[in-house]
């Protein structure tokens, strides 16, 4: 068999599992997830218009250049990417059955690079809110405030999702029923990097120019 | 079938989607940590970044390419890019324009 | 002590000054909702069914049954609506110079109300229910892709019709107008409680829309039976899909404009507010992103049922069926594309109105060679006259001339002339009532008979259908008037002599429509009292095109006992002529089919819990509430249920009787389809 036919196999895109393995509801299920993954995307796509309409209104209070910092950015997204790496090493382990111990602990490696994230956010939130950036001050920080903590929300419902995840693994294994939540789980984890990518492109980076 | 083969190819695939999405966000910071060109120059510069850097997750870790025999997920990604595309710059065109007017 | 003082702490801002006891129209009405729901409660009661509602129904994950509650849920609330409307006709006739018998408060709140249940509470869970029951018989499935997460939606849905209901009894609810424009609806302008009503209810009902959005479109798209490619479904299944596809883009839009305001009210901050740099316009823009694909959302159904009708009832196939697809996908992409004729007069420039303006045109384009198809597809077919046909009739009249009135609007610099007038009025419910209710009403009675296995009295039903389209005609064209002469939209009182007559002809239709609304119910209720004599339990009642029409009335509760091989459009037309209708009967496999389930229930009580408390402030309510809904659905993701099986012997008792029936029924024509002598089988020769 040639080197490319595990991927021609793929029945559907996020459906990464060997033929055996899939059920045809599973399709199903993972089409519903993009859909939802998607609406998830207009939504953050008009938090961005938003923000990029009100972005000017600061009102007196601080501005981008005040409140915005390069490093803790850079440190969040440098966490957030291996966390995308190592939940997509979890679901290999998935996929090619290399255990249960490599499955949970890169699922624990995520769940660790997700808590880290979170905590340089929070202590990015707290900073700005001692430099009197607080959400009510002008319209730019509402925004800013109605959007990156809507990001943070994602990922920590996706950081309580991979508990709940590594609990069910430990209770019942990998059936049908916790491969295509793991699968579920790994696209809106990889889905949240993307909009991670565009906050700080289009709210930090630009905010900074 | 799937064997060890299959494990390190697919493991390659991460690791590039990796290295790309460093690379690339990296590239960003750094520009902007050096500032080297006029703003709106750097604004486009961080734009094209961004946008290649989606494209890459899609690939490498979202798996989406343009040979699969089931195209429904990609059909739907495209339709959303042109109903966001509509949304947002519709919405910036109007409301920018309406802040210019009361100037 | 006072109440209110010993409540504070624990209720929030709720106390008993809530009670609407400083208006009697108002005290009334909250005396009718109660009194409505204690006798409705205490009638089950006394019939000892809560057990079996509770099992059969609200737990229930069965599309057809969940289709019914929407529907029921959508007919409670539109009488409602329509009650609302009547009193505001009323209002507005008696106040030419004086200040009427309801206060101008109260009028806000009539409005508000009146449009917000509308469109959510009951355009929605109707047509929402409508596709439920019948999208999965026409593409040959035995239930849509996500049960539990259907039940889910209709509870989500009906708590926010509960959150408006409630706001009868402890009011106010807002009068910012459906729409709830900011900066009004800001706390600044509008302190009480009212808007918050709005916001969650609104917000209920669009996390709910949104799922459904989510279940229909998987559902068409990987559910269909072997066979059925796309381009073979009927009509309406496309036109639920691309609704679907509206819903699931246009619905976050509305969650962040009311989750944004919300903010603004609740943490202080400054998205549409006056000062601290917010802009009211970002809403109108945000509300309206959604607002425009609403309208697609609520109208496409329509013209999907309407596709069925003329075909059904004109015994032809459906004239031009590519073009109306096409037609129906051009109207949802271009629905994206014209929401700034919401807000012509907002203060862009001459250049974006009049791109806006020019797309907005282009939607008549494809509207207008679906009206041609319609007018074909009955072209020399022997049209029958039945009731659903008839409302499909004078939608294809009246929704012309509402077309019209917006091609005008279409235009800015008349757009500019008519703001904020009642020719708006007129325009919309011009193009709501023919494009949706009509619609809606149809399908409903050319469904009935597929749900209850009897079909609807013929009599009773025209009397309806006179009373609501003159009806109609006599309450809105005066509109178009009016809003020519100047008159304001939304006044409680006006102030030129003149406009009297007109008012009072609109009351007059008002009151007709009302009357027609009774007749829907007087029709109901003959039904049922002689339902006997309208059996048509083998099925087919009107000689129907789709896979719907091959299944008993009501269909089994796994639809079909083998899934039916579709060769082609008009799937059961075809087989019926091929003598491949019916199939015999043979040996069965058992059926899988999903276990009832409460989560559905639950989400909806503490989604409800949740709200309420928001609304009135009350804390503990809202954060039990949300960390409730979060360790539900954490909860059930525990919990493996692996399904219940209908096993061989009793798909093969039910597939017996049903033969049965068909073996007993007389082949009717379809001349006489009408007659008591229907009993559901067509008679393929004539």
């Amino acid at each position: 068999m040639s080197a490319g036919s595990a991927s021609e196999r793929r029945r559907h895109p996020g459906l990464n599992l060997h033929e055996s393995d899939a059920h045809p509801s599973d399709g199903e299920v993972v089409f519903g997830f993009w859909v939802f993954m998607m609406i998830d995307a207009v939504l953050f796509a008009l938090l961005f218009a938003v923000y990029a309409s009100l972005g000017a209104n600061t009102a007196g209070g601080p501005g981008p250049h005040e409140v915005f910092e390069l490093r803790p950015a850079a440190m969040e997204t440098l966490l957030l990417l291996l966390s995308s790496f190592t939940f997509g090493i979890a679901s290999l382990a998935m996929k090619y059955q290399r255990g249960m111990a490599l499955l949970q602990g890169m699922l624990a490696l995520t769940l660790l690079l997700g808590l880290g994230f979170l905590g340089l956010e929070v202590h990015d939130f707290v900073g700005m809110a001692d430099k009197g950036a607080l959400p009510q001050v002008s319209a730019f920080l509402s925004a800013f405030y109605a959007l990156v903590p809507t990001h943070f929300l994602h990922v920590s419902l996706g950081c309580v999702w991979i508990v709940v995840m590594m609990v069910q693994l430990r209770m019942s294994g990998l059936d049908r029923i916790t491969r295509t939540r793991l699968l579920r789980l790994g696209l809106f984890w990889h889905f949240l990097d993307i909009v991670w990518v565009m906050i700080f492109s289009f709210v930090f980076l630009r905010g900074l120019l | 079938m799937g064997g060890d083969g299959g494990f390190r190819r697919e493991l390659r695939d991460y690791v590039v989607g990796l290295v790309l999405a460093l690379g690339l966000s990296g590239a960003a910071f750094a520009l902007v940590a050096w500032d080297p060109w006029a703003a709106r120059t750097m604004l486009g510069v961080v734009a094209a970044l961004a946008v290649l850097q989606l494209v890459a997750h899609f690939r490498c870790f979202l798996h989406i390419d343009l040979k699969q025999s089931h195209r429904d997920d990609l059909q739907l990604i495209l339709f959303t890019a042109v109903i966001i595309g509509l949304m947002v710059a519709g919405s910036l065109w109007i409301i920018l324009n309406q802040n210019q007017r009361m100037m | 002590m006072r109440i209110e003082a010993l409540a504070g702490p624990w209720l929030g801002r709720l106390s008993l000054s809530a009670l609407p006891t400083d208006s009697p129209v108002a005290m009334g009405a909250a005396l009718v909702a109660v009194l409505g729901v204690l006798g409705v409660a205490g009638y089950i009661t006394g019939k000892g069914k809560w057990r079996y509602l509770w099992r059969e129904w609200f737990t229930s994950v069965d599309h057809k049954r969940i289709g019914i509650m929407y529907v029921v849920l959508a007919l409670v609330m539109l009488a409602r609506a329509v009650i609302e409307a009547l009193v505001m006709r009323l209002q507005q006739a008696d106040a030419v110079n004086r200040s009427g018998f309801i206060s101008a408060e109260h009028f806000g709140q009539l409005f508000s109300t009146h449009g917000s249940i509308m469109i959510f509470f009951m355009a929605m869970p109707f047509l929402t229910g409508v596709i439920n029951y019948v999208m999965p018989l026409q593409i040959g499935a035995r239930d849509v892709s996500f049960p539990v997460l259907n039940s889910i939606s209709l509870m989500l849905t009906a708590a926010g019709a509960a959150l408006v209901m409630i706001s009868l009894v402890l009011a106010p609810f807002s009068t910012g107008g459906w729409s709830g424009y900011a900066p009004f609806t800001e706390l600044r302008f509008s302190p009480g409680v009212g808007v918050d009503y709005w916001i969650w209810a609104v917000t209920l009902s669009s996390i709910g829309s949104t799922l459904t959005g989510i279940n229909f479109a998987v559902t068409i798209y990987k559910k269909r039976a072997p066979g059925m490619h796309l381009f073979r479904m009927p009509l309406f299944c496309w036109t639920a899909l691309c609704t679907s596809i509206l819903m699931i883009f246009a619905m976050p839009a509305l969650t962040v404009a009311t989750a944004l305001l919300a903010l603004d009210r609740y943490l202080g901050m400054h998205f549409f507010t006056s000062g601290g740099g917010g802009n009211m316009m970002v809403y109108a823009n945000l509300f309206w992103l959604f607002g425009h694909p609403e309208v697609y959302i609520v109208v496409l159904p329509s013209f999907g049922v309407f596709s069925e009708l003329f075909s059904t009832f004109s015994a032809k196939k459906l004239y031009g069926y590519t073009s109306l697809v096409l037609a129906t996908m051009t109207i949802a992409v271009l629905s994206f594309t014209v929401w700034l004729h919401h807000f012509f007069t907002m203060g862009q420039s001459a250049n974006i109105n009049a791109a806006f303006g020019i797309a907005t045109m282009l939607i008549g384009i494809p509207t207008g060679v679906k009206v041609y198809d319609w007018i074909l597809t009955m072209f020399r077919g022997r049209v029958r006259f039945t009731t659903p046909l008839l409302w499909g009739l004078a939608f294809l009249v009246t929704f012309v001339i509402g077309g019209l009135s917006g091609i005008l609007l279409a235009i800015p610099p008349v757009d500019f002339l008519v703001h904020n007038t009642t020719f708006l009025v007129a325009h919309f419910h011009n193009m709501l009532i023919p494009g949706t209710l009509f619609g809606m009403i149809a399908a409903y009675q050319f469904w009935f008979p597929k749900a209850f296995g009897f079909r609807l009295e013929e009599r009773w039903g025209r009397v309806a259908f006179g009373c609501w389209v003159i009806g109609f005609y006599l309450a809105f064209m005066p509109l178009y008037v009016l809003g020519l002469e100047g008159m304001p939209r939304r006044s409680a009182e006006v102030f030129d002599e003149a406009f009297r007559p007109w008012l009072l002809v609109a009351a007059g239709g008002a009151v007709l429509i009302v009357l027609g609304m009774a007749a829907l119910a007087m029709q109901l209720a003959m039904s049922i009292r002689h339902r006997d004599r309208n059996r048509v339990r083998a099925g087919d009642p009107w000689d129907g095109r789709s896979l719907e029409w091959s299944t008993s009335s009501p269909p089994p509760e796994y639809n079909f006992a083998k899934l039916p091989a579709v060769q082609g459009r008009d799937a059961f037309w075809t087989m019926k002529r091929s003598g491949r209708a019916y199939p015999p009967l043979e040996r069965y496999a058992p059926i899988m089919l999903p276990e009832n389930s409460a989560i559905g229930p639950l989400l909806g009580a503490l989604g409800l819990a949740t709200a309420f408390g928001l609304v009135w402030r009350i804390g503990w309510m809202a954060g039990l509430g949300t960390a409730g809904v979060l360790v539900a659905v954490i909860g059930w993701s525990f919990v493996r249920r692996p399904g219940r099986t209908v096993d061989e012997r009793q798909v093969e008792r039910t597939e017996t009787r049903w033969h049965a029936v068909l073996v007993a029924a007389v082949p009717v024509s379809r001349e006489h389809e009408c007659d008591p002598r229907n009993r559901g089988l067509a008679d393929v020769a004539a």
